[in-house]
């Protein structure tokens, strides 16, 4: 099958028009040295019918998350998707539209991004929100570039209490541009070292701090603000579920807001598409990375919405951009503005203080078991760390085996945490899956 | 005038209930946590009903104009038709409810869609090995430059400086400016190729690589491809291939084989995935064997036994460009899209890419000016020049097109043409199509002749008129504020 | 394109007007057009040094973002502080209203690089060309 509806007919009379006598006339400029005259080697054609019998095949393959207990989190976190969210964002206007560069033919995804940007800005606790980044990763390592920027210095602390592979990415988009980071260490409590912090500000941009971090600690963020003095704080939130109930960044004096949004009405996916979350206040606004969308008025005075500060972006300044950026995750904001709509004022609180509070339980119902105890002492959202006197593989596997994800095992990133698996509890976990673990747990020795 | 859902917010109002009150446990947020990190005000978000949701948003998609509604021939954005089968089977559990920390053995369906479509790109490309981790073009290209940097720097110099073309995309310069290097500008000849007398003057030791596109972003086949990669591997410099025009040479011309050493693709430009009113997209990069060892990590292998991993060793990766493993669900439409196309309908697309392209330039050519008299591939520049005496600009050609039912061509890029419009039609539009926009573009064309304000004044047919970008950007007004207490 | 006596021109399209060892620098009417509407202007700091030839300030419309070069070296002494709420005076009086910065001279035999008006008139319509 290809999809090229030309006739027969068609082509000839096409052909004919431009005075060629064939289809390969077309390409007949092409210097002969560069061209492929042999098969590309793909597969034969497929009908539909075909593919997705083809790919149920392959699909069986993946363990599909609903069939699981898993308490698995760790910066993906699974989260129902109400089905008006795909069913919205399907719709073929938004889904086959272009970045939105006409306005007067692109005021839905216009209307829509703005409405996204609102509903963030507010949940963060900052003036602007952009119009999305790729993820949490990369969305903090623009913040970081961000911020090195404005206080033209080039050290930044980074708590190692962030997630490992934002923490990789960030030194992968810093490492070329002569940017020293300095990992902040965490204290016994899974919290940032705040008096590492207070050591280190000689020559520093700013601090950048996972709230809710990496362990689903939630981070002294007012004590780190005042410790860092006028110095720029940027934060990494990967649940932002979270901030239905915790104090926003923005509030606490956070400059740039980063995090993943893919909690809000986006599946797990293996790992993408996701949204990338960024936000400031409007004084570092022609710092930002990023699409905006921002208000106006039409000839007659109408309402309208247009990507505005566009000469920050790589289109208009090239080389001297805020940012390479260009597609960013337009759907995937959408689905995220449709999502927290749907939920509303009440529903989001409703939400996150359910994550918040079935989160606790199961907490107890872990470490009431033998040999099961909480690694950090300190105040967490959904997701916290468990450690064991068992050997972790030998656990994991066992439960593994009675369809339990036991979150992630940290061993993975820290030697000195091999003992420790990062557990993470949402709605989608039921009374059902409580008692599974509950019971297998019970009685567990090596 | 469309309200925003928070103008249709009423304090109370809902129907979506989330979540049953009567949980499995029953403490309250002040039991659980320090009251300083409670929130003092939940967030101000709509208080709305499901039905005004679905409602709201179906009205404001019908504002959009798409490909699934109107010819959209938006030069080197290739916005070729989606098909529906790949939003279909992308909406199943198997692929969308999967988590990307699960154990090997619970994704071995996800990492073969992974590595089977890297195996294509690196066919159709000519390259040895493909990753899936950069989100879009753009990253793409960054991710490129980065592995060019690791390269050059162990061979014990990282270099200086990146040339691309004066008709680059923009991202290319802001990509080289992220990676550290230095952009230098070569200049167009007058066939509107890489004026290679000028190349050479540019290229020395410091040079880490020189990007291109082919066909550049007027639509023109570099005829002197092998001499420039020559050029670039004489000096030791690298040839990245910006794939944003690989529609045009789909099947017949592998970047591999022109002597590029990179090459991104864009999968939402070539490979049909929807673009979503700007992503997410997918942008994975090839590269030769030589500089394998410095992709990005994880690399999907694959076992002897036959199981796929994620293989992290690679002590010379440039790291992580993102969280995880790319646009999954992006690069599963890839997939379902090669797997239709097969071998043969490559070969078709990019015939009807390019016999689009020419048949609607011939049909338009004697009312604009076409500034390089060249054979042209899948997308072509022409001017508006000739009108400016009568006042009209490429801006009111392109507005006033709205009116004749199309979504306007790209306008004002590449920047070393004047006013002009940049058209691709791609391979998915029939006759009809292709004649029904040239008969619009002759039309306008009179029009200027006679009542040049019917262009001023468009878009006369849309909900908004021509936008205030000035009171907007003056303004600044990002976000509806607060209006309750 | 209106150009005006007494003034000293730069190849990046300022205008100088010297009085003693201070000068008042804007834009060009040239340059404004070129621009089109500004909507920003990212005035330096007072007590900033700048040197010829070398960018200082940033003004930004909706279709690009600008560099501003000093046409001579020396101290910002004083900025328009109106342009933060009507940077569009640079397009409606480039050479009055619109000014944006007055610099202490460091170097008068600078001033030698610049042109007068009918140097820079015909430096335009070579540009032009």
């Amino acid at each position: 099958m290809n999809y090229v509806p030309h006739t027969k007919e068609d082509v000839e009379v096409m052909l004919k028009r431009l005075g060629l006598n064939n289809i390969e006339d077309l390409f007949s400029h092409l210097p002969s040295e560069v061209l492929n005259k042999d098969k590309i080697g793909l597969p034969d054609d497929l009908t539909e019918k075909d593919i997705v019998k083809e790919l149920h095949n392959i699909g069986v393959k993946n363990k599909d998350i609903l069939s699981l207990s898993s308490f698995l989190g760790a910066g993906a976190y699974f989260h129902f998707v109400p089905p008006v969210v795909d069913y919205l964002s399907g719709r073929g206007e938004f889904a086959t539209a272009y970045t939105p560069y006409q306005p007067e033919v692109s005021q839905g995804t216009l209307t829509a991004i703005f409405e996204y940007q609102t509903m963030l800005s507010y949940i963060f606790g900052v003036d602007v929100i952009n119009a999305s980044m790729y993820d949490g990763a990369s969305s903090l390592a623009e913040a970081v570039l961000m911020a090195t920027n404005i206080a033209r210095r080039d050290k930044f602390l980074i708590s190692s209490a962030i997630h490992p592979e934002y923490l990789q990415v960030v030194k992968t988009y810093t490492k070329n541009k002569g940017i020293e980071i300095v990992e902040v260490p965490f204290d016994e409590d899974g919290k940032t070292d705040i008096k590492f912090i207070k050591k280190h500000l000689l020559d520093v941009a700013g601090v950048a701090i996972g709230y809710p971090n990496f362990f689903g600690i939630i981070e002294d963020l007012d004590d780190i603000r005042e410790a860092i003095g006028d110095l720029l704080l940027v934060t990494s939130t990967s649940e932002p579920l979270s901030l239905g109930i915790i104090t926003p960044p923005g509030e606490l004096g956070a400059d740039i807001v980063t995090g993943e949004g893919m909690s809000f009405g986006n599946p797990l996916a293996f790992g993408g598409p996701y949204l990338g979350i960024f936000g400031t206040s409007k004084k570092y606004v022609r710092k930002m990375p990023g699409r905006l969308v921002g208000q106006t008025k039409d000839v007659k005075g109408n309402r309208g919405f247009v990507l505005t500060l566009s000469t920050r972006e790589q289109h208009i300044r090239r080389a001297k951009a805020t940012s390479n950026i260009c597609s960013n995750e337009g759907l995937c904001a959408l689905r995220a503005a449709i999502y927290l709509s749907l939920l509303g004022k009440e529903g989001f609180y409703e939400l996150s203080e359910y994550n918040l509070s079935l989160a606790h339980y199961v907490k107890d119902v872990i470490i009431a078991k033998d040999g099961f105890d909480l690694r950090f002492a300190s105040p967490f959202f959904n997701e916290f760390v468990i450690k064991t006197i068992y050997n972790p593989d030998k656990l994991y596997n066992y439960l593994l085996d009675k369809d339990i994800i036991f979150g992630l095992p940290l061993g993975r990133y820290r030697k000195d945490m091999k003992d420790s698996f990062l557990i993470n509890v949402t709605e989608m976990i039921n009374k059902r899956d409580i008692e599974k673990l509950e019971k297998a747990l019970e009685g567990y020795h090596d | 005038m469309t309200k925003l859902i928070y103008e249709l917010s009423r304090p109370g109002k809902r129907t979506y209930i989330p979540v049953k009150k009567e949980n499995i446990s029953s403490k309250f947020p002040h039991e659980l946590l320090p009251s300083k990190f409670i929130r003092k005000k939940k967030a101000y978000l709509p208080e709305v009903s499901e039905l005004e949701v679905v409602r709201h948003f179906t009205n404001i998609s019908q504002l959009n104009v798409g490909v699934d509604t109107n010819f959209y021939p938006l030069g080197s954005c290739t916005m070729k038709y989606n098909p529906k089968i790949s939003e279909y089977i992308t909406q199943d559990s198997q692929f969308k409810d999967i988590h990307p920390y699960y154990p090997e053995k619970f994704s071995q369906g996800a990492l073969e869609i992974l590595y089977e479509t890297a195996s294509y790109l690196e066919k159709i490309s000519g390259m040895d090995k493909v990753t899936f981790q950069p989100a879009a073009g753009a990253h793409g290209e960054l991710t490129s430059l980065l592995v060019i940097r690791a390269y050059h720097t162990a061979n014990g110099n990282p270099r200086k400086k990146v040339i691309v073309p004066d008709s680059a995309h923009g991202t290319n310069p802001a990509s080289s400016a992220l990676a550290g290097y230095e952009v230098i500008e070569v200049r167009s000849n007058e066939k509107g190729m890489v004026d290679c007398d000028h190349l050479r003057e540019l290229m020395d030791e410091d040079v880490a690589a020189i990007m291109l596109t082919n066909p550049n972003t007027l639509g023109i086949f570099e005829q002197n491809i092998k001499k420039i990669a020559d050029l670039a591997h004489e000096y030791g410099a690298l040839l990245h291939y910006d794939g944003a025009n690989l529609n045009a040479i789909l099947g017949r011309v592998r970047p591999g084989d022109m002597g590029f050493d990179t090459i991104q693709f864009n999968l939402h430009k070539t490979f049909a995935t929807p673009h979503g009113g700007g992503g997410p997209g997918s942008g994975p990069i090839g590269v030769k064997s030589h500089l394998v060892k410095f992709l990005p990590v994880p690399h999907v292998e694959k076992k002897k036994g036959g199981a796929y991993f994620l293989n992290y060793d690679y002590p010379e990766s440039i790291g992580k460009v993102r969280a995880f493993y790319g646009n999954f669900l992006v690069v599963l439409k890839a997939y379902i899209y090669l797997r239709i196309l097969g071998e043969r309908g490559i070969f078709e697309t990019s015939a009807g890419a390019v016999l689009n392209a020419n048949y609607l330039l011939g049909l338009i050519k004697d009312k604009f000016d076409l500034p390089y008299n060249e054979r042209y591939m899948h997308e072509f520049v022409v001017s508006t020049k000739r009108y400016k005496d009568k006042g009209i600009k490429a801006l009111d050609v392109a507005k006033r097109l709205i009116d004749y039912g199309f979504h306007p061509p790209t306008i004002y890029f590449p920047l070393i043409v004047k006013e002009d419009l940049m058209i691709e039609p791609t391979e998915t539009e029939d006759r009809e199509v292709i004649e029904a926009f040239a008969d619009a573009l002759n039309s306008i064309a009179e029009e200027i002749d006679k009542d040049p304000d019917l262009l001023k004044e468009a878009p006369h047919v849309t909900p908004v008129g021509r936008l205030d970008e000035v009171w907007a950007a003056k303004h600044l007004i990002l976000r509806y504020e607060k209006t309750e207490n | 394109m209106e150009l005006r006596d007494g003034l000293l021109y730069s190849k990046e399209h300022e205008w100088l007007k010297v009085e003693g060892d201070e000068g008042i620098c804007g834009v060009t009417d040239y340059a404004q057009d070129s621009l089109g509407d500004v909507v920003y202007a990212e005035l330096p700091e007072v007590g900033k040094k700048i040197k010829q030839m070398e960018p200082f300030m940033v003004l930004e419309s909706v279709k690009a973002t600008s560099d501003v070069y000093a046409p001579v070296s020396g101290e910002i002494i004083e900025v328009n502080e109106k342009l933060q709420d009507s940077p569009e005076l640079v397009n409606s009086d480039p050479y009055g209203e619109g000014w944006l910065v007055k610099i202490k001279l460091e170097n008068k035999d600078e001033l030698n690089n610049l042109m007068d008006k009918e140097a820079y008139a015909k430096f335009l319509e070579e540009e032009e060309k």
